[in-house]
């Protein structure tokens, strides 16, 4: 091949590639951070400052859904680890051989359904008129129908139902390629149970659970659909903020201060993660 | 290992209760699609197919419900359209990224993964915002009307494509790594010309890869809801529609049939890119 044909087909393979990042990803993203910067003083004319922001941080409402939500996805976080973990550790490696894929695929039927029917179900099951309510008062265990949407343990749960896939597949495959010949080393030692785990599986689990933990975080932080579902009116997340802010009122200038705030919270959780961790986006985001 | 049948018992009753855990909504989901109620509630008043053939109301069926099936078939091109740009731009960054060397391949690379980390509401006013600068500026500058700049099915396939992009561009860029480069070379010393040699050895080898990120794509298109709700115009997708129903009009055992026979089709449709997965390793 040609000097000249490589350069040209190298060309014609980066121009799709460019195109892509340049215009719909960085130049739009460069696009919202201008839009934040500018304040609207009469129709057609702006001025440009931090204003939208500083009128972020100075009303209680809109700082409290942020840390609300950044709470709150930090629970579902490290609760998805905790229902996971167990789980993930299952597959790979107490179950026979056989059963190991079949079980695998089961984790995954979920993830083949959109969230919209996911909340829907759970609507179906735990609203006052659903499935688990009227079982209740059918065998006479409560006198009344209950209200179990709405609040902020269901959402929570409900998140936590969306998300945990995500940490169930990395934390799976990385489990998969421990040794065990490394757990009967520790238990030979004299390792009890608790001190192998501690020991040997948690840090050799590390680069899944971090993965894991960052996907999750991040799925949740911007997931939409299942806060306001579950949670109803109150359910104050971030993004139904920036959905309000953009759709509803037609305020452009806040939503976008609103996205660009989530973008950089986010982002910086996720860098902090992988800072604390060693690890780099590369490996942790698209190794599967 | 060390566990005595006790535990072993409690981690076994863990697994289950999770599996119960995982697919309870979705069977509520589903079961009461066919309950011959005008509410997707107990009790249980017998099996109908109602919901998805009755032709009249107060139980008006999916396959009648002149506002769904336009959503469906919304969903079905936008999926369509976007499942095919995003695997060809996807083929095209598999060779980019496995085959090239260039400057700053690193930070290209980063570039290619983090679409997948921005958040899908942010990805959809991003879109939306900087579509609306331009056709505004382009409506100052030269007085030219541009309808596709505006939320609608184009702004969609936009807002989809630019991150199923990097599904399918990493899965493609897997499948092609494990190409062994010593088929082209034969290829090439048998006298065949670049071009042939790509499309009769390399691109047949990534066609399972390309299915399954075809699928992959037209799946997670047909649910997305986040970006999608930020760029929909009059033309919304089944997952606009039914979330509209559900917010404005309460729930009916139409969005029951709806979760069927949403679960039946991206269910056939894994199974399919699944099966052809098997095929390729046997």
């Amino acid at each position: 091949m040609g000097r000249d044909a490589g350069r040209l087909s190298l060309i014609l393979l980066m121009t799709p590639f460019l195109l892509w990042i340049g215009l719909l990803i960085i130049l739009p993203q460069l696009g919202i951070g201008y839009v934040s910067l500018r304040e609207k003083i009469s129709y057609d004319e702006f001025s440009f400052g931090l204003k939208n922001y500083v009128d972020f941080v100075s009303e209680p409402v809109y700082r409290n859904t942020l840390f609300r939500t950044a709470w709150m996805s930090i629970l579902v976080t490290i609760l998805a680890l905790i229902v996971g973990f167990p789980v993930a550790y299952y597959i790979a490696k107490i179950a026979r051989q056989k059963s190991r894929a079949a079980l695998f695929l089961l984790c995954l039927i979920p993830l083949w359904v959109s969230d919209l029917v996911r909340a829907y179900g759970w609507i179906v099951l735990l609203r006052e008129t659903g499935v688990i309510s009227s079982t209740l008062v059918d065998l006479g265990i409560i006198n009344q129908p209950v209200e179990m949407l709405y609040n902020d343990a269901t959402v929570v749960m409900g998140l936590v139902y969306t998300v945990v896939l995500f940490m169930i597949v990395p934390l799976t495959s990385t489990l998969q390629g421990m040794d065990d010949a490394l757990l009967e080393a520790g238990y030979n030692l004299g390792g009890s149970r608790f001190t192998v785990f501690r020991r040997i599986i948690v840090p050799y689990a590390m680069p899944g659970i971090v993965s894991g933990c960052i996907i999750t975080f991040m799925l949740t932080a911007g997931s939409y659909l299942t806060p306001v579902l579950l949670g109803g009116k109150n359910s104050s997340w971030f993004t139904e903020q920036i959905y309000n802010q953009f759709i509803t009122r037609y305020n452009w200038e806040a939503g976008a201060t609103f996205g660009v705030t989530l973008l950089v919270f986010t982002s910086f959780v996720v860098w902090l993660g992988l800072k604390l961790t060693g690890q780099s986006l590369a490996t942790t985001v698209a190794k599967d | 290992m060390q566990s005595s049948a006790g535990l072993r018992l409690i981690y076994r009753a863990y697994m289950a209760a999770f599996f119960l855990f995982l697919v309870a909504p979705l069977i509520a989901a589903g079961v009461f699609a066919f309950n011959d109620s005008v509410f997707p509630s107990l009790p249980w008043n017998g099996f109908t197919l109602d919901w998805f053939f009755s032709p009249v109301e107060p139980k008006l069926g999916l396959f009648h419900d002149e506002r769904l099936l336009r959503g469906l078939n919304n969903s079905l091109y936008i999926g369509v359209v976007v499942a095919a740009l995003s695997v060809a731009a996807g083929t095209c960054n598999a060779f980019l990224f496995e085959r090239r060397t260039f400057p700053f391949k690193g930070v290209a690379y980063i570039l290619l993964i983090i679409p997948l980390v921005i958040p899908g509401v942010i990805l959809g006013i991003s879109i939306l915002v900087f579509a609306s600068m331009i056709a505004n500026w382009v409506d100052a500058e030269f007085g030219l009307f541009i309808t596709w700049l505006r939320p609608g099915i184009p702004l969609i396939v936009l807002g989809q494509f630019s991150f199923l992009t990097t599904i399918t561009s990493l899965v493609i860029a897997a499948r092609l790594q494990k190409f062994d480069m010593a088929l082209e070379e034969a290829a090439l010393n048998l006298g065949a010309s670049r071009l042939r040699v790509l499309t009769t050895v390399t691109l047949p080898f990534l066609y399972p890869a390309m299915f399954s990120a075809f699928v992959v794509a037209f799946l997670v298109s047909f649910e997305n809801f986040n970006t999608t709700l930020m760029l929909v115009g009059s033309d919304a997708p089944l997952t606009i529609t039914m979330y509209d129903r559900m917010v404005k009009a309460g729930s009916t055992p139409v969005l029951n049939a709806v979760s069927v026979v949403l679960m039946l089709g991206s269910g056939l449709l894994a199974l399919a890119s699944v099966a052809v997965q098997r095929e390729k390793k046997a």
